[in-house]
């Protein structure tokens, strides 16, 4: 249980930068901000999930999805639909043609509502389709290209295709989804108002609280076999294959790992945000994401964590006074922390940590030598779980 | 079927068919430049959207002086060479600041070239306004033909085709009958040995990476008969070019050629029997389902790995 | 195809890459705790054959047979479960891992995703991994990057990865390309061990080297078979001096 709890929290160095960001995330923030600018960091927030996301299935993984967008959107459409069949009730929809359904259903003629909201009336099958819709359909794609072995700059294209394509049919089919303006005017969950200030507190609370969970949770997968597993798919995806492994299946795990994290930020996004819209899902929103993890560093949880909250503060503050200028900004962004931090900001942290404490790494590397010379049992795990860290 | 009759439907798809002509060169002029560079370097070009523009701009520019001097019956030809000339340029350049040192990466160059992307519609932007701007296109383009009288054929549509079917016929001499063309083949193949043959790999590298972008600067010119140009007009056609490439296998210029002409018909005339979102859904969910029964694309041979 | 006593037995195997037949209606059989030679010149097939049996490259027709069991409709990974192991031509071990590492993933327990996941740093991993290291003489490298190792260590890794597979046929490309001449001789002796419970096929161009471990040599010509049999015999064999050990 012990080693269970180190492997979460990453032992002594982990723990520091966990601590540092709950502060941030559950101190700092809220007694920093105002309501509005904290419902900023609520959003900026969900799309951590991503980041995180991206960190499993691109840092450690390699395998880049440019289709994120696609899982955050469907966990967000899912729990807004779940909100708008609430606050679209009879009698507060009574001036419709139609009372009872959706306001943009009822503009666009259609009487009754189609069959695949009626799950989302209750909000127990809601969270089950938060959790497992996106998942099965990253089931679906992961099978049928990892199975047949497409990955790299072809699997990026194919998820950006998707993307494309459900922003498209989801634009297109105004009446079954809202169309381009998405799905708007969420009001309650359970009859609790979502938009008043304690429930925007106790949202980014519960938002923060699953974003530690996504992180501890992905660092029970690296931190096991199947994280050492990944790297060495990454590096030599045939070797892995030649010691017996059936790489597509821990291929397909990872994704729909990933998309699941990224449906649960989609749903948090909703309920914090109050509207849910086709611009999350698309090309543009499903690209930017990767940068949060890039900025952030491509290994590193917690730095994708801040990468995201970052880059989303400086889109926030310079698309609002110099829109000009943030474009050329994030382009540059792409570009420089490909060609000159690929680490990210993680990376850049860890090269000044180590310069500051090079006598510790000496000790460090004087005790690894010693007990690899001795080389007795204990030495070794003791050793092997700093390798599984590093 | 959808209660029309069967020549009404005849006619549709000839009409469609002839109006799919359009997008046919651009998404085949496009997909080559792409095809080219894909294959020379495995990776993909995100900002291939933005060098059509760049051909765009330059022929909607190019019109404009030709109104002003009153020439405009002749400058597409022209435009169509500065297009090339333009896109090779800014191509070149990009290669030497960005590509080449992200050889090897793929995933990142791709990610890196997204960047450039957002740059370059922010220059295109500052440069041109945020606002589409249209060719002004010479007379005897505007017309069409009728070979009966329900059937309207548009003869930019034919003129542009006509001259896609040129250039894809260079980069067929250029790629796989002159000395040059041999020495990219070699290049691909295997870098190592066509360096040690004295091949400069690195020259060879830039020349066909502008080249890519040279001949997308061309699909901006014939862009420009089918639609207004704004700065983010390249990005729409990106995902559908590379769809073209992939779809085809990256290595068969006649799988290029096909692909193109597949999607861009498929879109044309689905366009005329549901919305035209729907018509681009349908085309692509197949393209996207194909793809995942066989990857490799639809002409792409076996070979030994 | 008949059942055999052989651990394994090809039987007129091809595979044609648009036209070109790398590997033409061969023939071979590998007897338990036998180490087979293969020999020939460059692009005679050999690595295709290594290529065929581990389920890299698809047979156009034929059959493998690794103890009676088909291996040709078998994906890589059941290959490797049936008990199959291959090291390539240039030693593919993760450079990123440590030499610890690389061997323990190489441990047939945990190869699952689930089993991956909740697998256990047993004692009993530990010591296999110990033991093995021990006879690739990598044992005071353990927390050593795999990065760092010298191109020999990294052929004897490989060696050692497949050996955690306890692997009943165990196929070698070029084990001892880029080794010194100390370091051939550990490795030939490392092969002699290594095949007292196992039949082993490695591919080598060395003929000092050959002449150390071969029990039998196969000398494969424009993917099919010139000569077998013992190395002597094999030397003097008059169409084999003229395509290959003449030169």
């Amino acid at each position: 249980m012990n080693t269970l709890f180190n492997r979460l929290i990453g032992g002594h160095k982990g723990a520091v930068g966990l601590a540092m960001l709950a502060a941030i995330i559950f101190i700092a923030l809220p007694l920093g901000l105002d309501v509005f600018r904290l419902g900023l960091a609520g959003k900026y927030i969900t799309y951590a999930f991503i980041a995180v996301s991206l960190v499993l299935l691109w840092g450690n993984g390699g395998i880049l999805s440019l289709g994120q967008g696609i899982f955050f959107g469907l966990g967000g459409y899912c729990m807004a639909m779940f909100l708008k069949l609430e606050a679209s009730d009879p009698i507060s929809t009574k001036i419709q043609t139609t009372p009872g359904i959706p306001d943009f259903m009822d503009w666009n003629q259609i009487t009754s509502l189609p069959w695949f909201w009626e799950p989302f009336k209750s909000l127990p099958l809601t969270i089950l389709a938060i959790l497992i819709v996106p998942t099965l359909f990253a089931y679906i794609i992961g099978f049928a290209m990892f199975k047949r072995r497409v990955g790299g700059v072809y699997f990026a294209i194919i998820t950006q295709a998707i993307a494309l394509i459900l922003s498209i049919l989801i634009v297109g089919q105004q009446g079954y989804t809202g169309g381009v303006n998405g799905i708007t005017d969420l009001k309650t969950i359970l009859g609790w108002d979502i938009r008043e200030d304690s429930a925007k507190y106790i949202l980014y609370y519960v938002n923060g609280l699953m974003l530690f969970g996504c992180i501890f949770i992905s660092r029970f997968i690296l931190s096991s076999k199947f994280g050492m597993l990944l790297l060495a798919m990454r590096d030599k995806e045939e070797r892995v294959r030649f010691s017996g492994y059936d790489v597509s299946n821990f291929k397909i795990f990872i994704f729909c790992v990933a998309a699941m994290f990224s449906s649960i930020g989609g749903a948090m996004f909703a309920l914090q945000v109050g509207f849910m819209s086709p611009s999350f899902i698309g090309i543009v929103p499903s690209i930017e994401m990767v940068i949060f993890a890039a900025v952030g560093g491509r290994m590193s949880q917690i730095g994708a964590v801040y990468g995201t909250l970052l880059v989303n503060y400086g889109k926030t503050i310079f698309s609002e006074t110099y829109p000009e200028l943030w474009l050329f900004l994030m382009g540059g962004l792409f570009i420089s922390v490909v060609m000159f931090f690929p680490n990210g900001l993680a990376g850049l942290y860890e090269k000044h940590a180590s310069k500051l404490g090079f006598i510790k790494r000496y000790i460090d590397i004087a005790k690894a030598r010693r007990s690899a010379a001795t080389n007795d049992v204990k030495s070794t795990k003791h050793i092997q779980e700093k390798g599984a860290k590093a | 079927m959808f209660g029309y009759s069967m020549a009404e439907i005849g006619n549709v798809f000839v009409m469609q068919g002839f109006s799919g002509l359009s997008l046919f060169s651009v998404l085949l002029l496009m997909a080559l430049g792409l095809a080219i560079i894909f294959g020379q370097m495995g990776v993909i070009n995100m900002a291939h959207g933005e060098f059509m523009i760049i051909g765009a701009y330059a022929t909607v520019m190019l019109s404009k002086f030709a109104v002003k001097y009153d020439f405009v019956n002749y400058y597409f030809p022209f435009a169509m060479i500065v297009a090339f000339g333009l896109a090779f340029a800014v191509g070149y350049l990009v290669e030497f600041v960005l590509i080449r040192h992200l050889y090897k990466r793929p995933l990142d160059t791709l990610l890196a070239t997204w960047g450039l992307s957002l740059v370059m519609q922010q220059i295109f932007r500052s440069a041109f306004g945020a606002k589409e701007v249209s060719a002004e296109l010479p007379e005897w383009m505007l017309g069409s033909f009728k070979p009966t009288p329900d059937i309207d054929i548009p003869i930019n549509g034919v003129f542009v085709m006509g001259l896609t079917a040129l250039i894809t016929a260079g980069v067929f001499l250029f790629m796989f009958r002159s000395r040059w063309g041999l020495r990219v083949r070699a290049t691909v193949q295997n870098r190592v040995m066509a360096g040690a043959v004295g091949i400069n790999t690195k020259k060879v590298d830039r020349i066909t990476f502008a080249l890519g972008c040279g001949i997308t600067g061309v699909a901006g010119a014939a862009f420009t008969t089918i639609g207004s140009t704004g700065p983010t007009s390249g990005s729409l056609y990106i995902v559908d070019s590379f769809m073209v490439v992939v779809f085809g296998g990256a290595a068969s210029l006649l799988g290029t050629i096909s692909s193109a002409f597949g999607i861009a018909q498929a879109q044309s005339i689905l366009q005329f029997f549901m919305t035209s979102s729907m018509g681009k859904v349908t085309t692509l969910l197949t393209i996207v389902i194909i793809l995942m029964m066989r990857p490799e694309g639809l002409f792409a041979s076996k070979i030994r790995k | 195809m008949s059942n055999t006593d052989f651990v394994l037995a090809i039987e007129d195997l091809t595979v044609s890459f648009d036209g070109f037949k790398a590997v033409d209606n061969l023939t071979l059989y590998v007897d338990k705790n036998e180490l087979r030679v293969v020999i020939g010149p460059n692009g005679a097939g050999k690595t295709t054959l290594l290529d065929l049996i581990c389920g890299k490259t698809k047979s156009t027709s034929g059959s493998i047979k690794f103890k009676n069991k088909e291996l040709t409709s078998l994906a890589e990974h059941e290959i490797v479960r049936a008990g199959v192991g291959r090291k390539f031509q240039t030693p593919s071990i993760y450079e990123n891992l440590t030499v610890y590492q690389n061997l323990e993933i190489s441990y047939p327990i945990g190869r699952s995703v689930w089993g991956s996941l909740f697998f256990k740093r047993t004692d009993e991993v530990v010591d296999r991994v110990n033991n093995v290291a021990e006879q690739i003489l990598l044992q005071d490298m353990l927390s050593m990057e795999a990065a760092l190792l010298s191109h020999g260590q990294k052929q004897w890794l490989e060696i050692g990865m497949l050996l955690m597979q306890e692997p009943e046929l165990l196929m070698l490309d070029e084990p001892v390309a880029g080794m010194s001449a100390k370091e051939r001789d550990q490795t030939a002796d490392l092969l002699n061990r290594i095949c007292m419970n196992r039949s082993v096929i490695v591919i080598e161009h060395d003929m000092e080297f050959v002449k150390k471990i071969a029990h039998k040599v196969t000398v494969l010509h424009q993917g099919k078979i010139l000569a077998e049999g013992s190395m002597d015999k094999v030397q003097e064999n008059e169409k084999v001096i003229e395509v290959y050990l003449g030169h």
